[in-house]
């Protein structure tokens, strides 16, 4: 196999490093004037690419009641065992689900956001959203449980909520406990 | 009148001093905005308008923070040392003529605190001893990073101070004086001295680099090999000292370099003394604005370019700088035998 050989040999002018100097001054001048990078956090949120996990969700269905059936699939397939669901039969007997959890709880600081919980749920019940910038000061508020999850459905259904933060638009990431 | 004097001195003093200051908390400020804009970012903008408060901040930082003294340090000289680099640091601005003398009654007040007959090496002196506080920082701290630096820095200096010297001594021969009142009045009345010396101005500039420490000659501090320096071991406000005193060095260094090759206070093309007293306006405004440049020269270059290693260092102030500030004496008197 043929090797390029690159070699640098400094041309007379080069030897007095001043050319070089004065084409490096006017490059950063020159970019000192380009757009910048950064984002100002609070005020402009960045907007993660479609696909981005963050946030769980439980999601409902168009009667406005959670689609989850309590199978414990995803409970099975998360490999942080960072799910905790106790089953019970559903209150309503009008040929909707039968099963649907009574408790149903996320410990966000084990979960690894791999999203096999939601390629695990035969119902689409689960999906991670894009939501990021949750925090609290304390680990039990960082277990999220069933009203939780539903609300973060509200306020992720009807769109990206960092691009209506960036509208303009006041959505609180109120999840209970969050 | 000797009173009147007196009081216009005092005046001067504070001027001067809180200006310096000023300037040196701009400075930080700029330093952290211009390198984040060259590396597309914002920096700092969140404390008063725009960050104008963010060097406040910083400095009620630096004083609120815990001071700590090492056990191994030497006291007297750890304590003294940030003291010795601060104030030279900060005294050299005297000698430095900041605008055309104004005129206040029947009084011409010249704008600058003392023109002392021997100004230049009233600068090189108090330079000099300003390292003496870098060197003292690096022993009196007792561990090794900062003796390191310590050493770098006194070799660095008596290098690059020699062709410093050197490439004042061309100006001195043409102008003949050692004033700076002197040195901005030539400069007047033929022109600036960038353009007779342009060598020599080449020399300085890359010596003040040296001589203040900044990249891409910062041996004394290089925080990859250094951790930080002649100022690792200093906390608190002690840190506080020696970061201003490297801002207060490069703002005299841009006025030194000013006032000796770029005009000082000169405004090219008007004439100041017909102006009255908004020609001295506008040769303080020019001067600040040609200090300004240099200030932000310093910062342009520091995020432009990577350092050097030590012995490319001492090979550019023994090999180059110096013999071509000889050459450049040597050539100044030729000139000069051959003009006269
Ligand atoms: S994202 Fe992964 S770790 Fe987190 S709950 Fe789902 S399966 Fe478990
Ligand atoms: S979220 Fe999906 S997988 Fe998990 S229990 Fe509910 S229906 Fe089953």
């Amino acid at each position: 196999m043929a090797t390029v050989v690159r070699t640098y040999e400094p041309g007379y002018w080069d030897k007095f490093y001043l050319p070089a100097i004065a084409r490096g001054l006017l490059l950063t001048l020159v970019r000192m004037f380009r757009r910048k990078d950064t984002i100002p956090y609070p005020d402009i949120k960045y907007v993660p690419a479609d696909g981005y996990r963050g946030l769980h969700r439980l999601n409902k269905d168009e009667d406005g009641r959670i689609k989850c059936v309590a199978c414990e699939m995803c409970q099975t397939a998360c490999p942080a065992h960072c799910i905790d669901i106790v089953p019970e039969p559903a209150p309503w007997d009008d040929g909707g689900e039968e099963r649907h959890p009574a408790k149903f709880e996320i410990d966000l600081l084990k979960c690894i956001f791999c999203g096999f919980c939601e390629l695990a749920c035969p119902k689409d019940a689960i999906e991670l959203t894009e939501i990021y910038d949750y925090a609290s000061f304390s680990r039990d508020d960082l277990i999220i449980d069933r009203e939780g999850l539903l609300k973060v459905y509200d306020i992720t259904s009807m769109g990206n909520i960092y691009e209506r933060q960036n509208r303009g638009e006041s959505i609180q990431i109120d999840t209970g406990n969050l | 009148m000797i009173p009147f004097y007196i009081g216009a001195t005092l005046v001067k003093v504070l001027v001067v001093f809180s200006a310096t200051l000023l300037m040196i908390m701009a400075m930080t400020l700029a330093e952290r905005r211009v390198s984040a804009f060259m590396q597309y970012r914002l920096g700092p903008n969140r404390v008063g308008w725009g960050g104008i408060l963010q060097p406040v901040a910083d400095g009620l930082k630096f004083i609120l923070k815990e001071d700590i003294i090492p056990d191994k340090a030497d006291r007297p000289i750890y304590l003294m040392a940030p003291v010795i680099t601060m104030v030279p640091a900060l005294m050299t601005m005297a000698v430095i003529p900041f605008g055309a003398p104004l005129q206040v009654g029947e009084y011409m007040v010249p704008l600058q605190i003392a023109d002392l007959n021997i100004g230049l090496l009233y600068i090189l002196a108090l330079t000099s001893v300003g390292v003496y506080g870098i060197v003292l920082a690096g022993w009196g701290s007792g561990s090794k990073y900062p003796l390191l630096g310590g050493l770098r820095s006194s070799a660095q200096l008596i290098s690059y101070e020699l062709a410093m010297g050197l490439s004042l001594i061309g100006v001195i021969m043409i102008t003949g004086g050692l004033t700076f009142g002197e040195i901005v009045a030539y400069q007047q009345e033929t022109g600036w001295n960038i353009w007779k010396q342009p060598l020599a101005a080449l020399i300085f500039l890359i010596a003040i680099f040296a001589e203040t420490n900044r990249l891409p000659f910062d041996m004394t501090e290089a925080e990859q090999e250094l951790v930080g320096g002649y100022h690792t071991e200093y906390s608190s406000f002690k840190f506080a000292m020696f970061f201003m005193s490297e801002y207060a060095n490069m703002i005299t260094a841009s006025a030194f370099m000013v006032s000796l090759f770029f005009g000082g206070w000169d405004v090219p093309f008007v004439d100041e003394a017909a102006l009255g007293n908004l020609g001295v306006g506008l040769s303080v405004l020019a001067f600040l604005a040609k200090v300004g440049f240099f200030l932000f020269l310093y910062i342009w270059v520091r995020w432009t370019f990577p350092r050097f290693r030590y012995d490319q260092l001492m090979r550019l102030g023994w090999k180059v700088l110096l013999p071509l500030a000889l050459a450049n004496v040597f050539l100044t008197g030729l000139y000069l035998v051959w003009k006269a």
